[in-house]
């Protein structure tokens, strides 16, 4: 068996399935809350939300920012021109071009890291279910170790369980 | 949870991607022919020169330029009304988001072509690129020609992706609700999404961090687009207001566009019972206001010229208050101001038909301040010797015309393939899951205090680590 999962149209019954997940002895990291829309407001779509991503891109924008100063500064004076009377590296006009760099730096780190921490691009073959995207909410266990323990756990009021 | 409205809301907002009436076709053509009008018209204009348009000295700068401001402006409606919304979680913003962002893409891909065909030559556009020619010379960074590529580069990225990304779990949906090629379709651009919590959690810290940085982005692109103007010492262009009354223009005719394209697709898509009275009436508000304070930088701008006295000022001064450009500049002032405050002032008139009447005069309106901007003040430069006439000819007409049609055309198209409403937003912002978040808090909130000592501030995830 490769998964066994439970189907909801109520997320508080679903937050009840893993809670009775957890009591069968299951760990967090097992249980997967598949939905077609965030639950920001119940225990369970809080699973997984601690992220490094803002300190990524505010890296990623501070290093967009040294390194765009260095390229502007190193490319004017390997060709020193003097435009209008301003300085070979003027840094009025540098500021202009860095904090473009800054933010494009940052915006494309969030878009990378989103990608890599969610796992997307994948090609399936994961528990998954498309009535979720009929607005039922999947509780399950991938590879479960013994699923007759784990199905009362998910067959409670509401809810219909299948296995793959 | 109520599982008709759930059913309800994806069927509406899917069907236009299955079922497709025969007005779809009949814009695409029409539309269609229009472009393909510009692009012959261009083509051209390639072949026997850019002579072919009306600009010659000392009018070098006239309607391809005014077309690049306009379409810049128009595309604040999007990526900048889409984040303000998103980060003070305006619960009204969900139908209307992505109606906007899709506006914020197109519009800065038909605007930035307008440098491009304004080159003449396009095929040397790369010189602008920074990258060290066979010459070992940079572009030169100190020109706000330089500063746009990069301005303008930098909103487009992170704007199609601020547009693409929560379109990602919608893709997944039509995915599952689709067979043969629309499944591979769809499937694809679904990039594998499940919906697990963790790909929940990710995507909204995502946009929240897009949302901050996609605000100053999209700030800095006006102004930069108004340096191209203030940058330079002639009359009423050399001016330190110039920056925010770009960027206030821009917002301005912005949210008139996109009155204007939520109005169309709730007609033309039968949105009725997503796009609301309600959404109309506070985008009239926004509009209200920033026709106020439109109303206010130019009176600024021109009270600062009349007081000053400068004469080379003051020919453009009156070109345009009392001269050849007079006309135009009352129908922009009527447009801008006068008829928005009437309409939108007004609870009563602040209807859907009004607010669309109202947009199609600021839309108006903002294109003529574009042209009023750039053309008086290059006709009348400091030297009365210098001064010049400007008429449009056909090709930049028809080049113009078939960027509005290939706004229609694109959105049209866009509207086809993509469901037009977030329907994963939506569905967080039914009433029913409202309901269910305020007892699912209650319940998190009971908890917490049963189990933790007062004063304690783990958050509600605590419990599951």
């Amino acid at each position: 068996m490769r998964a066994i999962y439970g189907l909801y149209n109520d997320p508080h019954v679903a937050q009840q399935a893993v809670d009775n997940l957890r009591a069968a002895g299951v760990a967090d990291a097992e249980i997967t809350v598949i939905s077609s829309e965030p639950f920001d407001h119940f225990e369970f779509g809080h699973r997984d939300a601690k992220t490094a991503m803002p300190w990524i891109a505010a890296a990623a924008g501070a290093a967009g920012l040294v390194l765009t100063y260095y390229l502007l500064g190193a490319s004017q004076r390997s060709w020193p021109l003097v435009t209008s009377g301003m300085p070979i590296a003027p840094n009025w006009t540098n500021l202009i071009i860095i904090f473009e760099m800054t933010m494009l730096s940052a915006i494309i780190a969030t878009v990378i890291t989103l990608l890599v921490t969610a796992g997307i691009p994948s090609r399936g073959g994961r528990m998954y279910d498309p009535e979720v995207s009929d607005g039922y909410i999947l509780v399950g266990v991938e590879n479960p170790a013994d699923a007759s323990k784990l199905e009362p756990a998910l067959a409670i009021d509401g809810g219909r369980v299948k296995k793959t | 949870m109520n599982r008709t409205l759930d059913k309800r809301l994806a069927d509406d907002l899917v069907r236009p991607l299955f079922h497709t009436s025969v007005w779809f076709y009949a814009i695409v053509v029409a539309a269609g022919t229009v472009v393909a009008c510009g692009a012959g018209a261009w083509g051209y204009q390639l072949w026997y020169g850019i002579g072919l348009s009306g600009k010659r000295w000392p009018t070098f700068w006239a309607l391809y330029l005014t077309n690049f401001v306009f379409w810049i402006g128009i595309s604040h409606a999007g990526t900048l009304i889409s984040a303000i919304l998103r980060l003070v979680n305006a619960g009204w913003r969900r139908p209307v988001t992505r109606c906007a962002e899709v506006i914020t893409v197109f519009a800065l891909m038909i605007g930035a072509m307008f440098p491009i065909i304004h080159l003449g030559r396009p095929w040397l556009a790369f010189w602008l690129f920074p990258y060290p020619s066979s010459r070992e010379i940079w572009p030169n960074f100190r020109s706000p020609l330089a500063w746009d590529f990069f301005a303008i580069n930098t909103y487009l990225t992170g704007s199609v992706l601020f547009l693409f990304l929560p379109m990602i779990p919608d893709f997944a949906l039509v995915r599952d609700r689709s067979t043969g090629w629309r499944r591979t379709l769809y499937g694809t651009l679904a990039f594998g999404w499940r919906g697990t919590t963790k790909q929940w959690n990710r995507l909204e810290t995502a946009m929240q961090i897009m949302a901050v940085a996609i605000l100053p982005v999209a700030v800095s692109v006006h102004t930069i687009v108004s340096f191209d103007f203030s940058m330079a010492n002639v009359p009423m262009w050399h001016s330190t207001i110039f920056g925010p009354y770009f960027v206030a223009g821009a917002i301005f005719s912005g949210i008139a566009g996109l009155i204007l394209a939520m109005a169309a697709l709730r007609k033309a898509l039968h949105l009725e019972r997503y796009l609301l009275p309600l959404h109309f009436d506070n985008l009239g508000k926004l509009l209200l206001l920033m026709c106020i304070l439109w109303g206010y930088f130019v009176f600024n701008e021109r009270l600062t010229t009349w007081y000053g006295n400068e004469p080379s000022e003051m020919a453009v001064f009156w070109a345009t208050q009392r001269g050849d450009y007079a006309p135009l500049y009352w129908t922009m002032v009527i447009g801008n101001f006068v008829m928005p405050l009437l309409i939108l002032a007004n609870p009563k008139t602040r209807t859907i038909l009004g607010t669309v009447i109202a947009s199609f005069g600021v839309v108006i309106g903002m294109w003529l301040e574009r042209f009023l901007i750039v053309v008086p003040s290059l006709t009348h430069k400091q030297l009365p010797y210098s001064w010049g006439t400007y008429w449009p000819t056909p090709v930049e007409l028809f080049i113009m015309a078939a960027t509005f049609a290939g706004m229609i055309l694109l959105y049209t198209l866009f509207a086809k393939f993509v469901p037009i409403i977030s329907i994963w937003e939506m569905r967080a912002g039914l009433p029913s899951r409202m309901d269910q978040a305020v007892l699912a808090e209650e319940r998190l909130q009971s908890t917490r205090l049963d189990s933790e000592p007062l004063g304690s501030t783990a958050g509600p995830e605590g419990a599951s680590r």
